[in-house]
């Protein structure tokens, strides 16, 4: 009932497939793996029953069926490791005598399914925050407090405060969309940095006078030429910039530093550092990851209160993506927080 | 494995176990699929889990009776005699979880009925995830002969107690504050006990493979949470 050993070669063939491949014999048992399969399902299968090995019933009913009727099946297969799920969909084959599975990840289209649906409910959500309190004030106006005079100039700074809010978010949103848009269209346009940086520092003095933040700019050239799109590169650093003085201003001073352009290997060659230093709070490790997804916040609650739309660092992620540039943060708890872009000095092309 | 020994009885047990397995896949899908249809206040799915749990008891029915044939066929002893014992008392626990499975999902046809109880279900849903995580391990811990798997499921089934201990509390709360949440709360406080069931056998279970594995039971030195008991009101 086995059917013939299979050889040296069938067997190193099957482990060269970069996909999970597992082969069982006519009599039901695994006759082979590959390591991308030991890996999800452990090791040493070769000789179990299948059963044994893959468990879940619509794996098991699918190879039964295929077993009956010959032809293929694909069905779903999840992988649980702790708290962590993978979907697999399982390519169920037969192949003379034996059957074939071949396991495809399918956590990359479900979490973009995900995240679209996530997207979508994130900014209705913000949306309605803001739009549910004007509503209110809107009532309260136009009934209870409709002669009261401090009331009413209470009532309409926080709706003008709000509205400023939604302002805000659309037109985040708006830039977010048209940075994704052009975002495969290289910069042809030289820039200075540094009367750039210098500019940017000088609108949001008020700023951070008001958040008694001191903000000190340190350049290691008087010019620094790159391509880039002036207007996107002032609203990357007046974001890092302002979020500095936001989340980092406990430590009363930031620092913007433009380094002297040095080989990068991530840029594939000379590329110039800017950083934004602060002495805050610092950021968890677990965040830092995350921090650039859209509407990914540390501190929701606070976030809010200083007027976050929790879409700033993804919108400087998608430009210096487009300025063929490299985004680093890092920091650690109670020491401070350390943004840099890296930026190539030459265009490549 | 290859010695003069391996041979019928050998075959006949890797058939119950094979049995067995598919078993407690057939339960582990129930309890995704009842805490699934919670969630989701899927009446479709809860229906799926309730017609599943009859081809759960089916296969418990034909594993007794594989086990009954292979004792009185091959009178096995010692540790063969052992693993036979074994599958007949992890198949009655599977066949315990898989009701109380198909319990949590004929409550959910009821209760999509009324008005939802705010964040009870997901905190449900986690604790049946816990459980399922912890009968997973316990099935892979049984097939690769793993007792320190095992060992480890014994001791998660006190979280699994310290969720139910706070849903319980919890319940209490939403009853106490609004009488129109307490039909509700009932079904929701005995699907949570239903999970609360789920943990202890499964723990079982993993006692079970522990001694299949060793040869010894493990003294009752286990971790308990469960201080429901004492309770007299909410605070």
């Amino acid at each position: 009932m086995k059917g013939p050993v299979l050889t040296e070669t069938t067997l190193s063939l099957i482990a060269a497939i970069p996909m999970p491949v597992l082969v069982i014999g006519q009599d039901e048992r695994i006759r082979a793996t590959n390591p991308a399969l030991d890996a999800i399902l452990g090791r040493d299968l070769t000789g179990k029953h299948h059963i044994t090995a893959l468990r879940q019933p619509g794996v098991i009913d699918a190879i039964a069926r295929v077993r009956g009727s010959g032809g293929a099946a694909s069905v779903r297969f999840v992988s649980r490791d702790r708290d962590k799920d993978t979907p697999y969909l399982v390519h169920i084959t037969a192949a003379s005598n034996d059957i074939v599975l071949c396991l495809e990840d399918q956590s990359a289209a479900e979490d973009v399914g995900k995240m679209r649906r996530d997207f979508v409910a994130n900014v209705s959500h913000e949306l309605r925050t803001p739009l549910t309190a004007l509503l209110g004030f809107i009532e309260t106006l136009g009934g209870a407090a409709r002669d009261d005079a401090t009331a009413r100039a209470r009532f309409l700074g926080i709706m003008a405060h709000e509205a400023e809010r939604m302002t805000r978010l659309v037109d985040d949103l708006l830039s977010l969309s048209r940075v994704e848009e052009d975002e495969r269209v290289r910069p042809r346009e030289l820039v200075d940095l540094c009367g750039l940086l210098a500019s940017v520092i000088k609108g949001l003095e008020p700023q951070a006078a008001a958040a008694d933040v001191t903000v000190r700019l340190d350049l290691a050239r008087d010019v620094m030429r790159v391509p880039g799109d002036a207007g996107q590169l002032t609203q990357v650093f007046a974001n890092l910039i302002e979020n500095g003085i936001k989340y980092g201003g406990s430590g009363k001073e930031l620092v913007i530093t433009l380094h002297e352009p040095t080989n990068h290997l991530r840029l594939r060659g000379q590329g110039v550092q800017i950083s934004v230093t602060d002495k805050g709070d610092g950021i968890a490790s677990h965040h830092i990851a995350r921090l650039t997804e859209r509407f990914y916040r540390v501190d929701t609650h606070r976030s809010r209160e200083v007027g976050g739309t929790g879409l700033g660092l993804a919108i400087v992620k998608h430009i210096v993506n487009r300025h063929r540039g490299h985004l680093l943060i890092e920091s650690e708890l109670g020491q401070g927080t350390r943004v840099s872009i890296f930026l190539p000095v030459e265009s490549l092309s | 494995m290859n010695d003069h020994i391996s041979s019928a009885y050998d075959r006949d047990l890797e058939v119950i176990t094979t049995l067995i397995v598919k078993m407690g896949g057939l339960v582990e899908d129930a309890i995704t699929n009842a805490a699934r249809s919670l969630g989701d206040r899927d009446v479709e799915l809860a229906e799926v889990v309730r017609k599943a749990d009859k081809a759960i008891d089916a296969l418990e029915e034909q594993i007794n009776e594989e086990a009954a044939r292979t004792i009185a066929l091959r009178a096995p002893v010692s540790k063969d005699l052992r693993a036979i014992l074994t599958v007949l008392r992890l198949a009655a626990s599977l066949e315990r979880i898989g009701d109380y499975a198909k319990n949590i999902a004929k409550r959910t046809s009821v209760l999509v009925e009324m008005a939802p109880v705010s964040g009870s279900d997901a905190a449900l849903r986690r604790m049946a995830r816990e459980v399922e995580g912890m009968l997973k391990d316990t099935l892979d811990a049984y097939v690769r002969g793993d007792a320190r798997l095992a060992e480890e499921v014994r001791q998660r089934d006190q979280e699994v107690d310290q969720m139910y201990n706070a849903l319980f509390r919890e319940f209490l709360t939403f009853m106490m504050e609004d009488p129109r949440n307490i039909t509700a709360c009932m079904h929701l406080h005995f699907m949570a006990k239903n999970i609360e069931r789920m943990g202890d056998l499964t723990t079982n279970m993993a006692e079970q493979v522990i001694y299949l594995v060793t040869g010894v039971m493990p003294d009752e030195a286990r971790p308990k949470g469960d201080r429901t008991s004492y309770v007299s009101d909410a605070r």
